[in-house]
């Protein structure tokens, strides 16, 4: 029986023979010299890939693990007490002259799934599903403010500037999708601080960036032709773009026209694809609910909805963002409404993914930029909240090749620092990469001389997550 | 696998503070440093405070530098319990003791430190070093002006010597000069942005004299254009934006700034004069209002006025916002690790950051609560306007306030008769004529109207009176004419009367205030001349002042970048530890000292990097530069390189023959697709289309809305200008491609480019021949046989099909060429066929790619 891949690449040549592109077109995607020919075409993998696609949700200004994640009764205890010199010496704070004061969730916590793992009650649709998650309890980071740390988390580095996550997979694998982007992107709520870095290409080539989907009117802004051009018409016209483009490529040698003339055929592609894939109103009733989506009101649950939608075509990685997550104050009543906002959603991605037998070969990773301090920020009581804490923080992941219901790493009684299985940010690209089946020391990519990696030159597998 | 132990945290909860010996038995011994001290501090300390490592920024090995201590401030005091060395050493305050991990001093060195402490730590002359820099980083070190390497063959510019001497070691010949076509097409896109005109291009490949390209970089100098052109990168560098940015992203008005930049960038102010009018206009003495408008440099950062926002915490985020500005446009250098925390790379100390910080901190407040919404006001100009539009606005602002009177009266008395009205209508609804509604309404006793229904009806019988419509319309002429006469404003810098304190604040958090600093500049780099009280101005001067060692290398690096599509230190805004090092070191220092001398003249840099033989080497790549060179870090050959995003729309335009030239004023608002703006909150999201000319005019002046830029701008790379940002990274998408084909902008550009062809050739013409103009037009040269056939072939395709589809014909036209000529149903096949084709043409990678 042909891979999947294999039954992708075949579509692919399928689609395009039948398109009105014609038979430049097509070599240029087939069978160009080498390697800049076909950037996207699906590759195989170092080893046995365990998910074939990526789904992650990014969680954006950090959500509090000590409120969702990480129960620590012993911080109840102390609630409102001053934290301990020894928390403060040493530490990235060490300048800090008031010692702030400790603060215990006020929220309850609950055991889910028959693996019984521990969780807020802001989370009950997730929980329902807690024996499909690894809970990492023990992820570290370097970086403690939003911008950086979302880059780090996205690119392995806390610059702007290298390869994200994202591209660094359609790289490694190419893209499954005939006629759409390899790796899409979709933001709830206005742009994280990282900016496009967090799904830039870095110095990879740009094919591998992802794009970016509108939530609200045309998915894609300018994916409709102008009136009296119509869909032969514009096939003629980017088919010559495409023939004129390969005779100067042929001159001037810049593999830059041979990505933009991919471009051209996939965006040609796109006109057709996305409003037929952005348009949910033909999703049976229940499967909306399902997801908890008002019709009409873009936002993080009809991009879950959309998440799967894209997978089910082959895309590569998808890449969620959701804004709000910031809580430095009046966590009591913005942690609950965020919760609202993203739970049943993506217990419903989760449950869906499930259904149509995707899960298996789909991996969901769901985390924030960093934690959140067990100190609390700001005045006692109400409007408390949490300052930002990137010495243990909470991911979890499901699907593909992972062993769920399972918690991984421990923290300290205060949960602040791990005391079991610590887990960094390069252990947990590794592990990512390894379950899609790709080498995260073999991912390389030659640049100013050196051979780069996600990993840089961290990155040990977090075996226990592993089935 | 680091494991704390989790009752590890609890046991120090109760740690008793271990307080060290504070008295050691006296012993009568005079202290001599080469003697006893300096032996114990080499022994002990220098091997991580030394000329190799300067951990905490601190130098045990020489005067200068253990006077001036460390990150921690200096740690000598006359009172050795005082002094922060002895703490150290004895491990006193909770601080950990030094040397760390390592055993402690005796007791007789800490004896003999102690004692030389307290006579006030006496260092002769002469022992250790006499300066002792904080950091041996190239970039900190000053630019030393190297010998131009003689190469072998006639090289044109120093440039040329110091890069062949490379290319040669790497076994590569450099490429041949590129073509005239392209050289000309290459140094106005470049330069000024926009494509030359036929014309342009038929000169210069006739002016067979020598020096023609010289000539030609002069011309190109000169225009107007060319400010226009580098105005981008540096409203880029300084957040420049019509908007305020953050969740509200309310407009705001600081064009004026602006067109400074492109005025001072034509008229070439040196770039020090450039730097010091920007940072400190407002405090040169006599400043004029030019002065002050450069100042908006500053005032460009984002504002947050949402309710709730605390006032300080948003001013001291301005103020970070420009510290960290001033420090990547300047220094190249990204201070912002140093906001919560010594820089972890640099060497800038937390002190530092804020000991800078205190330069900018004696602004104006700039956002106040006015009613209850929260505002952006803080010190503007009015821009200078005739006196005759003084004198009419005054008129104006008179003749409104007199209607407002008026309308005020007639409302009174229309208000007495109202009820005489409403009575009857109620008798005899038909006698007044008025709307069922209003009938209906009134058979209710107005004591339970509704405060709407009591507006509806008041406004109805307002608009009876033929007097009060007169008045109101008049009124709101009036109005609208005084505010087009309103003085125009921008935001500027201005210090307050009573300087604020600055503190270090602990993590950079604003409710955390530490000790207080004063002004002061980094000791890694030159001192400050001025001692007592440095202000803005005096930071300024310094910033550009020759001895500082990183500004002239990253301004050249900067410019370099751009006409070269990377910088000698690739890493644009870090010349620090972490950046990238210098590709080569000798030729930014050499270009960094001729830019000194060339008076910080940015023209004349300009004129000396393209007229070097590597600005002129051809594109086109040979399997042996590929091979050795694939990325072209020795520059044998020029880089293709994308236009950037308003150039991308300059340049498109220019072709079609719309590009305005129309120079300066307050923001345009091209064609935007609808609900594009479509933020939440109070701010408006209306676009107002701009009308004729400001349609087609530059993308410099186009409407700059922080959290939603022009969306073709967004879609070729251009930044939010939410921050600073030197570099744009170049990316290739397929929404770039739906962009140049659908977007209506481009849409329209191509039937415009359309309709020159069927101008501008006779109408007997060949197709070839109108075939040669569009494509001459777009890409400077002719096309060749096999182009012209794809591109003859699609014209006659959709010339024949189109015959047959007179709506499509239609909707064509009137998008592509919405206000053009009167054209017969013929002409009109013809242009949509051509459109076609020039659609084609403008999406071409050669023409949005400077070659």
């Amino acid at each position: 029986m042909k891979s999947f891949d294999d039954q992708q690449r075949m579509a692919r040549r399928t689609f395009l023979e039948g398109s009105g592109l014609g038979a430049l077109a097509l070599a240029s995607v087939l069978d160009q010299d080498g390697l800049q020919a076909d950037a996207l075409s699906p590759r195989k993998s170092h080893g046995v890939p365990r998910a074939r696609r990526l789904i992650y949700l990014h969680m954006v200004g950090a959500p509090s693990q000590l409120d969702l994640f990480d129960e620590k009764p012993v911080l109840r205890e102390h609630d409102g007490r001053e934290c301990p010199a020894e928390l403060i010496e040493g530490q990235r704070f060490a300048f800090l002259k008031a010692r702030p004061r400790l603060m215990g969730s006020p929220f309850a916590f609950r055991k889910y799934g028959d693996a019984g793992i521990t969780l807020s009650e802001l989370l009950p649709h997730t929980g329902q599903l807690a024996d499909e998650l690894a809970l990492i309890r023990t992820v570290q980071t370097e970086e403690f403010n939003h911008g950086p740390a979302q880059v780090f988390m996205q690119t392995g580095f806390g610059r702007q500037g290298r390869p994200s996550l994202g591209s660094w997979v359609t790289y490694g694998l190419g893209s499954a999708a005939v006629d759409l982007p390899a790796f899409v992107v979709l933001v709830t709520g206005l742009t994280p601080g990282g900016g496009s870095s967090l799904w830039g290409n870095g110095f990879l080539p740009s094919v591998y960036q992802g794009v970016r989907f509108r939530a609200k009117g045309d998915p894609v802004l300018f994916a409709s032709n102008p009136a009296g051009i119509d869909r032969g018409a514009r096939g003629r016209i980017v088919s010559d773009v495409v023939r004129l483009n390969r005779l100067r490529s042929r001159v001037s040698r810049d593999p830059e026209i041979e990505t933009r003339i991919a471009n051209y055929e996939l965006a040609f592609r796109m006109q057709a694809s996305v409003p037929e894939l952005m348009d949910i109103s033909n999703e049976p009733r229940h499967v909306l609910e399902m997801y908890g989506i008002s019709p009409g009101q873009p936002g993080f649950a009809s991009n879950c909805l959309l998440a799967r939608r894209l997978v089910e075509k082959g895309v590569r990685m998808v890449q969620l963002f959701d804004q709000g997550w910031d809580h430095h104050g009046n966590i009591r009543k913005r942690l609950p409404e965020k919760c609202r906002q993203v739970d049943r959603p993506i217990a419903a991605l989760l449950r869906d993914l499930r259904q149509r037998g995707l899960l298996d070969e789909t991996l969901v990773v769901f985390g924030g930029e960093f934690g959140r301090t067990p100190m609390l920020q700001g005045q006692v009581g109400t409007a408390a909240g949490r300052d930002h804490h990137k010495d243990a923080f909470s991911v979890w992941l499901a699907g593909g090749g992972v062993r769920g219901g399972q918690v991984i790493g421990q923290t300290d009684e205060l949960g602040y620092f791990p005391v079991e299985d610590p887990v960094d940010i390069h252990d947990l690209h590794a592990t990512i990469l390894h379950l899609l089946g790709l080498d995260h020391q073999r991912l390389t990519y030659r640049f100013q001389g050196r051979d780069y990696r996600l990993t840089d030159v961290g990155g040990t597998l977090v075996s226990q997550l592993l089935t | 696998m680091t494991v704390k132990r989790p009752d590890m945290v609890f046991r120090f909860l109760s740690l008793v503070v271990f307080l060290g010996p504070s008295l050691v038995a006296a012993e009568p011994v005079k202290v001599d440093f080469v003697r006893d001290i300096r032996p114990i501090l080499h022994r002990h300390c220098v091997g991580c405070h030394g000329p190799r490592r300067q951990e905490a920024r601190l130098r045990l090995d020489a005067r200068v530098a253990t006077r001036r201590g460390g990150i921690s401030g200096p740690i000598l005091d006359r009172d050795p319990d005082r002094s922060l060395l002895m703490a150290r050493l004895e491990g006193r305050n909770g601080l950990r003791r030094m040397p760390l991990e390592r055993p402690a001093l005796t007791e007789r060195e800490l004896m003999l430190i102690r004692r030389w402490v307290r006579a006030g730590a006496p260092w002769p002359d002469g022992i250790g070093p006499r300066e002792a820099p904080l950091s041996r980083h190239w970039a900190y070190q000053p630019p030393r002006r190297p010998p131009v390497p003689r190469v072998p063959g006639a090289s044109h510019s120093p440039v040329d010597s110091f890069l062949d001497v490379r290319i040669r070691e790497a076994g590569l010949v450099p490429a041949l000069l590129a073509d005239r076509r392209t050289l000309i097409r290459r140094v106005w896109l470049d330069l000024l942005g926009v494509p030359p005109t036929l014309g342009d291009v038929d000169r210069f490949l006739a002016d067979r004299e020598p020096g023609a390209w010289e000539r030609l970089v002069d011309r190109l100098l000169a225009s107007p254009r060319y400010g226009e052109r580098w105005a981008s990168p540096w409203l880029d560098a300084a957040r420049y934006a019509d908007s305020n940015g953050y969740q509200r992203d309310g407009r705001r008005e600081a064009w004026a700034w602006r067109d400074w930049v492109i005025d001072a960038i034509n008229a070439d102010l040196p770039f020090d004069r450039f730097t010091i009018e920007q940072l400190a206009g407002d405090l040169l003495p006599g400043a004029t209002v030019e002065n002050r408008i450069a100042t908006g440099f500053h005032r460009s950062t984002m504002a947050n006025v949402e309710a709730g926002t605390d006032a300080e915490e948003e001013r001291v985020l301005a103020v970070f916002d420009r510290v960290n500005t001033t420090g990547v446009v300047w220094l190249g250098t990204t201070l912002e690790c140093a906001q919560c925390h010594h820089h972890k790379y640099d060497p800038i100390s937390q002190r530092e950051y804020y000991q800078l910080f205190a330069f900018f901190n004696n602004t104006q407040s700039e956002i106040e609560t006015i009613g209850t919404r929260r505002e952006l006001t803080g010190p503007k100009v009015e821009l200078p306007r005739p006196q005759e539009f003084i004198t009419r606005h005054r008129k104006l602002l008179r003749r409104v306030k007199q209607l407002e009177r008026q309308q005020a009266a007639l409302s009174r008395k229309l208000k007495q008769q109202q009820s005489e009205w409403e009575q009857e209508v109620r008798t005899d609804p038909t006698s007044v004529r008025a709307p069922k509604w209003v009938a209906r309404l009134l058979q209710r006793p107005s004591g339970k109207w509704t405060a709407a229904e009591k507006k509806r009806v008041r406004e109805y019988h307002q608009k009876q009176s033929k007097a009060w419509t007169r008045l109101k319309k008049s009124l709101t002429q009036a109005r609208v004419e005084r505010d087009r006469l309103a003085p125009r404003t921008t935001l500027v810098m201005s210090e307050r009367k009573k300087p604020r304190i600055t503190r270090r604040l602990v993590r950079g958090d604003f409710l955390d205030p530490a000790e207080v600093l004063l002004a002061a500049t980094p000791a890694v780099l030159p001192p400050l001349p001025v001692t007592d009280s440095p202000s803005r101005l005096d930071l300024a001067r310094w910033l550009v002042d020759s001895r500082n060692p990183l500004v002239a290398r990253v301004v050249v690096n900067r410019q370099w970048a751009f006409l070269f599509g990377r910088g000698l230190v690739e890493s644009l805004d870090d010349f620090g530890t972490r950046g990238a090092p210098p590709s080569h070191p000798r030729l930014l220092d050499w270009l960094a000292t001729e830019l000194v001398r060339l008076e910080w003249s940015r023209k004349r840099l300009h004129r000396l990097l393209v007229t070097s033989l590597a600005y002129q080497r051809r594109s086109v790549t040979s399997a042996s530069h590929r091979q050795v060179d694939p990325d072209n870090r020795l520059y044998a050959r020029v880089s293709r390189r994308r236009l950037s995003a308003e150039l991308i729309r300059d340049n498109c335009l220019a072709i079609a023959g719309l590009l305005s030239d129309k120079m300066g004023g307050p923001p345009v608002f091209p064609v935007q697709p609808a609900g594009v703006w479509n933020h939440i909150g109070v701010a408006s999201n209306l676009w107002r289309t701009s009308q004729n000319e400001d349609l087609y005019r530059r993308g410099v002046y186009v409407y700059w809305r922080r959290t939603v830029p022009y969306p073709s701008f967004v879609n070729f790379d251009a930044p939010s200008r939410e921050v600073c940002s030197v570099f744009r990274s170049p990316s290739n998408t397929p929404l770039q491609a739906l962009t140049l084909l659908n977007d209506p902008v481009f849409v329209e550009a191509a039937g415009a480019l359309a309709a020159r062809g069927l101008d501008e050739v006779s109408t007997t013409a060949e197709p070839l021949e109108r075939l040669q103009l569009l494509f001459g037009l777009a890409a400077s040269r002719r096309p060749t046989k096999d182009e012209a056939a794809v591109l003859v072939d699609r014209y006659r395709y959709e010339r024949a099909r189109l015959a047959s589809s007179p709506k499509q014909v239609e909707q064509l036209v009137k998008q592509g060429h919405p206000r053009g000529t009167q054209r017969t149903a013929e002409q009109n096949i013809e242009l949509a066929a051509w459109l076609h084709v020039a659609n084609v043409i403008l999406n071409l990678d050669e023409v949005i790619t400077r070659e």
